[in-house]
């Protein structure tokens, strides 16, 4: 399989080098797989940072920058980051109001950061939160999980998350809005062909060329069941149905919504998915307040894309107009 | 036994559990390739090792030196096994804060035991190292408390008990850790973090043995008190057992 590595084992490293080179408004803490904010840490704000697996970039590092993340630790590939790193950016991450953590629902990802957090409350004293989201529909207890894996619904999260700080509210209200938001945003993949490692150097699970597997995770692990390939429109009313009739929204409910890319999908095949999208939202009587198309977050080299739904109250919407600016989501101001 | 004594003994037994998890790093990973992903030899391998080093510049105090093997554990080891084992004893460290005494490493025990559930939210007869601490640590208790054993005797009686909780781990299906994605595939395979469990309690114990049988000259000026010579015995405990 040809890639544009050198060595496995530095590729991390290598693409965090090349990442703050490429945004001024990063910096890499010396000696981690850590990035942070060039100002870290913003005195007077609560940090809010993430941290996972490395292989689904943008996520974690491009969404640090103003109103959104202050810090993001990288993993091996589609492995957690140690805690003690963890504990590392947190404590670079706290402006003296603490520190909140948005943590996917993967069992490595969860123990490395509530081990991180009693580390930095141990070391520095630093109040921490968090929230653990699990927005995937598909499974309940799948490979990495107890419970729903945490995907692309985490990156409205971050947005609310940061948008809350940035507005100077404190740890509690914090928490609040991202237990909001992750209690009404629902999300489901699908995979066209499997990711490839670094490492491995040859696809993670075996898709025959005429086949898809429904509600993939984002490290190629197995997802509700395999079928054979199906029009664009069938594959998104399969996905969006399931997410909609997990999430129940209210009738006439406002919505924003992520047509996600999963690294290897040409952009003009999300575009043909989210055409079918929203037609199948109006029909549902619903009103997409912001639809967004792109890869968000991605598991290598996968084709394939997931969809997202996030049923939005005032308050929701508000903290994601508000303005961002990261390499990897900008919103700006009207 | 002095301050001086128990960290001596918590840095002898870290080298002990470091020789052998080099020793078992192919047995235990052969264990985990029958039902994890094969790394858990060499991860608890490079864990103690970096722990061995950390310890050369650490003070010589109990409830540090058994941290800073935490910490060095949850920065190496990485995967669950990382912060589960480095975890719990960053956590129960603190136990050990006015030294190791039978009542502190009753609480050590016991902390351990409590996070590493708490953190790997398992239970017994998950099939997992909660299957081999859980018997340690309530032997371990009962026979300080109930029995009125001396903390060497007790902790023998725990490491048996840890023996007979690894192989309970056989013959049970996996409901935590990787091992539970294989459901009833995994009946028949013993657990890898129980039987590394097992290894570090077993050199604690050998540690224990050394330092509380008198083998080791203790300073006779220092101040000895009977329970805190059973503290080598738990401190290590504390490193390895739960």
């Amino acid at each position: 399989m040809k890639k544009l590595i050198n060595e496995p084992d530095a590729v991390v490293d290598e693409m965090l080098e090349g990442m703050v080179a490429a945004h001024p408004g990063l910096r890499r803490l010396e000696g981690t797989e850590v990035v942070v904010r060039a100002d870290a840490p913003v005195e007077g704000k609560v940090g809010i940072v993430t941290g996972g697996g490395s292989g689904h970039e943008p996520t974690h590092a491009g969404y640090i920058g103003d109103g959104m993340l202050d810090g993001a630790a990288a993993g091996e590939v589609f492995t957690s980051p140690t805690a003690d790193q963890l504990s590392e950016m947190i404590q670079a991450c706290d402006g003296g109001e603490g520190v909140f953590c948005v943590v996917k629902n993967y069992e490595g990802d969860v123990m490395n950061f509530e081990t991180a957090i009693e580390m930095a409350e141990m070391e520095a004293d630093t109040d921490v939160e968090y929230v653990v989201v699990d927005d995937d529909v598909a499974v309940e207890d799948s490979l990495y999980t107890s419970g729903r894996r945490g995907v692309a619904g985490t990156i409205f999260v971050h947005k609310v998350a940061g948008a809350m700080a940035h507005r100077g509210a404190d740890l509690a209200e914090i928490e609040r809005v991202a237990e909001k938001a992750n209690d009404r945003v629902g999300t489901m993949g699908t995979a066209l062909t499997s990711c490839v490692t670094p490492e491995k150097g040859e696809p993670t699970f075996d898709l025959g060329e005429d086949e898809i597997e429904l509600g993939i995770g984002i490290h190629g692990e197995p997802g509700t069941e395999r079928t054979e390939v199906m029009s664009a429109d069938e594959i998104t009313d399969h996905l969006a149905e399931a997410v909609l009739e997990d999430l129940d929204p209210a009738e006439g409910a406002e919505v924003a919504t992520i047509v996600n890319g999963m690294g290897g999908t040409p952009l003009m095949e999300l575009y043909v998915v989210n055409r079918r999208l929203q037609e199948l939202l109006e029909d549902r009587g619903l009103e997409t307040w912001n639809a967004r198309v792109g890869d968000y977050m991605t598991s290598l080299d996968m084709m394939g894309c997931s969809i997202t739904v996030l049923e939005l109250d005032d308050e929701l919407k508000e903290l994601l107009a508000a303005p961002a600016e990261t390499p990897g989501l900008t919103v700006t101001e009207g | 036994m002095d301050r001086e004594t128990q960290a001596e003994a918590i840095r002898e037994a870290t080298a002990a559990m470091a020789d052998r998890m080099a020793a078992e790093k192919s047995a235990l990973t052969e264990l985990d390739s029958a039902i994890g992903d094969a790394d858990h030899g060499a991860n608890m391998n490079r864990g103690f090792q970096a722990a061995l080093e950390r310890l050369e510049d650490a003070d010589d105090d109990p409830a540090e030196l058994v941290k800073t093997v935490g910490v060095a554990l949850v920065s190496e080891v990485g995967g669950a096994a990382g912060p589960l084992y480095g975890g719990s004893l960053m956590k129960a460290s603190g136990e050990f804060e006015d030294g190791i005494t039978a009542e502190s490493s009753v609480a050590f025990a016991e902390r351990y035991l409590e996070t590493l559930e708490e953190r790997g939210k398992a239970s017994v007869g998950d099939k997992t190292m909660v299957d081999a601490v859980t018997p340690a640590v309530h032997t371990y208790r009962k026979a300080i408390e109930v029995d009125d054993s001396d903390p060497l005797e007790a902790l023998g009686k725990a490491v048996d008990a840890a023996e007979r909780g690894v192989a309970f781990t056989t013959p049970i299906r996996a409901k935590k850790g990787r091992a539970s994605y294989l459901g009833w595939r995994s009946v028949g395979h013993q657990d890898p973090g129980a039987t590394s469990t097992l290894y570090l309690l077993e050199e604690l114990l050998a540690v224990a043995e050394e330092y509380l049988n008198g083998d080791v000259e203790v300073d006779a000026e220092a101040d000895v008190d009977p329970e805190e010579l059973e503290e080598p015995a738990l401190e290590d405990g504390a490193d390895g057992g739960p």
